[in-house]
């Protein structure tokens, strides 16, 4: 009940508070704090407030050893579909092509398979989570580390707007709140928290993702790393979680075997002669179109062709002028 | 006395008839006036008039001497007055019949030993004389066979002397030979290309429908080496094209005097640091930019991304509608630029991005402000958007490619089936690029552009409707995510 409070008090002080504090200060604001006009204001900006006592509270976020009082949410999502199975997916901000194109696949399988991916909104590996899953028409949630107001980072107002459509932005911290470096260390707690499973697509050593990983282990959560190069600096910190025991996914249906859930048979497009070749060449690793006219022996004309086919069916990537296999 | 010789002075391209009115009063204060708005250039024209004259053995009058330059209110510039204030000053100083000189239009500069020169413009002035019903233009011998392309018979002198024995009725002028097509300066050819196959596909499309081209790519890939193949497989100019783009570099004075026609189309690559003036046109004079030099031609942008952002956006207007509009206070021009525009960036700051075997260092926010310096409606623009990547060792050892001259045929051939087919989708066609607008990013422009450039990829494959083979090769040309978001 007094969540709320709690929340809106945290905001204007400035501070990280999950349960309630002594002192004068708390006790003024209590006996001043105007629950139904504050409301009021609320659903008028079209957001709505999740209490850690209300029941629709995500059972598994409530688990966590400092679960926050409550969740601001904004969207047009069911309150509902934050306990439904969800996996996380982060990772480095400044991610390279392999990192971005893994991301997007694995969260379109998982959206595809009736998952719900959760992630941070943030550049890089996150924003392309929420992309692959907005792509297979799934359902993402994206928790900030500011007031759900907040477009942040700037350059991802229309991503959020399009997650918001179908799914959920959510924030412990009240609207108002500016984003602060402080602050995302404790928004990762959040993301681990409302997921059974973390995926870490690629970090560096020192690593927010890492700092997720950390904490959904804590928990008792399922960790799964996708595996890097090894001289690649970007993969550094995956790799250090695999060597600590996280599991190697390397396709989703490693993830998706956790939650008892077959990967469903994708409506295969049959793929056309050309595209079979082409396909079976990206498998042996990413390539240009020039090298892959070399191997395959196609003129550049009928590969583009076979290329668009597999990008249509969501069995190649493109990043950076290289080609990867999607699946 | 009063005399008067007929020239015409440029605003942009266009010649506005000009009276140069002279006066001399003998039993004056020796003085030689130029009035009528002359910039430095013409109103130096005193010192080479008074000496050519003399040169030429003729007498400079005595007295008081007043040239006006009418109508005084628009601005003369350049030294191509000189040639009608002498003959003006002679026929006011009854040297020369002035009945003659008012049938005549005059162009030209004058040396101190009374040679004339050539001057750039010619080919508008004379334009303007034969609008005005002139029929001859008294011009330098090297400026007659450009001049003669107005279709204005064009009376070429190699002295002044010999010009004013011309109007004396004692001298025929010399015949001009008919005016030839410049000599093709000849393009690299593609045959230098190894491997590269997407984007010497991609340039040959380019090519067939005038489609712009953005070649980007990790440094020292051949992206330039690539963009600046693409003007020797363009067809030659048609003779209304020819005249139009000779026109441009008549008045930016380029062009050779005894071959004067371009048949070839032109290719400009301004350095990136061109001033906005320097790329769309303008300047004190209003000179054509190279966005008009490149009219019908190739307009290469060599790193995209190092233009100033003012320069780059200038750039749109002449992209939508094919000229450019500039507004001074002295005067409005417009100058056609209906150019190809081909250009070259890396995918990031440090240039690693799109390269296997090198990690870019970037962080997001220069990414980011990297990016920034291409609006999205100049990126619209480019209907052909191509990766080029690094090519490998056996690649470069392998043997040359497909020579530029069998590229420009199937060009050709293209060209004219786009001129006059329909070539309108398939059902088929049309059901896969609106999968494709569901699947992949693609803006409504950005069908719009896969779809013209569908209709080049059916003409070059002689097809006479679009298929969604066509669609799909079409789609992998498409401006990437990277660049789009």
């Amino acid at each position: 009940m007094s969540e709320l409070a709690l929340a809106v008090f945290a905001a204007e002080t400035g501070t990280h508070l999950i349960r309630p504090p002594f002192g004068a200060r708390w006790a003024a604001h209590v006996r001043a704090f105007d629950r139904d006009a504050y409301e009021q204001r609320l659903a008028t900006a079209g957001f709505r407030f999740l209490a850690r006592s209300a029941a629709a509270f995500p059972p598994l976020l409530r688990a966590v050893h400092d679960p926050p009082a409550g969740l601001f949410v904004r969207g047009s999502g069911e309150l509902d579909l934050l306990a439904r199975p969800a996996v996380a997916v982060v990772g480095a901000r400044a991610c390279s092509g392999y990192g971005a194109a893994a991301a997007r696949t694995l969260a379109r399988d998982i959206a595809h398979a009736g998952l719900v991916v959760v992630s941070g909104l943030a550049r890089g590996v996150d924003a392309e989570a929420h992309r692959g899953a907005l792509e297979a028409g799934g359902v993402t949630v994206a928790v900030l580390g500011c007031g759900i107001d907040r477009d942040y980072p700037a350059a991802h107002a229309e991503l959020a707007r399009r997650v918001a459509a179908n799914g959920l932005i959510v924030s412990e911290y009240a609207p108002g709140v500016e984003p602060a470096p402080w602050r995302f260390p404790a928004r990762n707690r959040i993301v681990a928290g409302l997921a059974a499973a973390t995926v870490v697509v690629e970090a560096r050593e020192r690593s927010g993702a890492l700092i997720t990983a950390d904490l959904a282990l804590d928990e008792g959560r399922e960790v799964f790393a996708v595996p890097g190069e090894i001289t690649s600096a970007l993969s550094a910190g995956t790799n250090a979680l695999l060597k600590l025991g996280a599991s190697p996914l390397t396709c989703a249906a490693d993830v998706l075997s956790c939650f008892g859930i077959e990967l469903p048979a994708a409506d295969e497009a049959v793929l056309g002669e050309d595209a079979g070749v082409v396909l079976a060449q990206l498998r042996d690793g990413a390539a240009s179109a020039d090298e892959l006219a070399r191997s395959t022996g196609l003129p550049a004309a009928t590969l583009a062709r076979a290329l668009v086919e597999l990008e249509l069916a969501g069995r190649a990537v493109c990043a950076d002028g290289l080609y990867r296999s999607g699946r | 006395m009063l005399a008067r010789a007929i020239t015409h002075a440029l605003v942009g391209l266009e010649a506005r008839r000009v009276e140069v009115e002279a006066d001399v009063y003998e039993n004056g204060l020796p003085a030689f006036v130029i009035v009528g708005l002359p910039d430095r250039a013409c109103a130096e024209a005193r010192e080479r008039v008074r000496s050519g004259i003399q040169s030429a053995e003729l007498r400079f009058p005595g007295g008081r001497v007043t040239v006006n330059l009418a109508p005084a209110g628009l601005r003369k510039e350049g030294s191509g007055y000189d040639l009608p204030i002498a003959l003006a000053v002679l026929a006011a100083s009854r040297q020369l019949p002035h009945v003659e000189l008012d049938r005549h239009a005059a162009v030209g500069e004058l040396a101190l030993d009374g040679r004339l020169r050539r001057v750039g413009g010619v080919l508008a002035v004379a334009e303007g004389a034969r609008r005005m019903g002139i029929e001859r233009l008294i011009c330098a011998t090297e400026s007659a066979a450009e001049a003669s392309l107005a279709g204005i018979e064009a009376l070429p002198f190699r002295h002044l002397a010999d010009a004013v024995a011309y109007l004396r009725g004692e001298l025929e002028p010399d015949e001009i030979a008919p005016p030839q097509y410049a000599d093709p300066v000849a393009p690299p050819d593609l045959a230098d290309v190894r491997g590269h196959e997407r984007a010497r596909r991609a340039l040959e499309i380019a090519a067939a429908g005038g489609h712009n081209l953005l070649l980007g790519g990790p440094p020292g890939t051949g992206k330039t080496m690539l963009a600046r193949r693409l003007p020797g497989i363009l067809p030659t100019l048609d003779p209304d094209a020819s005249l139009e783009v000779t026109r441009i570099h008549s008045v930016a004075g380029l062009l050779a005097h005894d071959q004067p026609l371009l048949e070839t189309p032109p290719f400009r690559a301004p350095h990136h640091s061109a001033s906005t003036a320097a790329v769309v046109g303008g300047g004190p004079g209003i000179r054509p930019g190279e966005a008009s030099l490149a009219h019908r031609g190739v307009l290469l942008l060599d790193e995209l991304a190092e233009f100033p952002r003012p320069t780059l956006e200038a750039l749109r207007q002449p992209l939508e509608d094919g000229f450019v509009c500039i507004a001074r206070a002295a005067g409005r021009a417009i100058f056609p630029a209906r150019f190809q525009l081909v250009a070259t960036m890396n995918l990031c700051p440090c240039g690693a991005r799109g390269d296997p075997t090198a990690e870019c260092t970037c962080s997001t926010q220069r990414l980011a402000a990297y990016r920034d310096k291409l609006s999205r409606a100049l990126l619209d623009r480019f209907d052909l958007v191509i990766a080029v990547p690094r090519p490998r060792a056996d690649e470069l050892a392998a043997g040359p490619g497909e020579a530029s001259a069998a590229v420009a045929e199937r060009v050709s051939s293209a060209r004219e089936l786009l001129a006059v087919a329909p070539l309108l989708r398939t059902a088929d066609a049309d059901e896969l690029l609106t999968r494709a607008v569901d699947r992949l990013p693609l803006s409504g422009r950005g069908r719009a552009r896969v779809a013209r450039v569908a209709r080049t990829v059916a003409a070059l494959a002689g097809a006479e409707e679009v298929r969604p083979d066509h669609v799909g090769e079409a789609l992998a040309y498409r401006s990437p995510q990277e660049l789009a978001t």
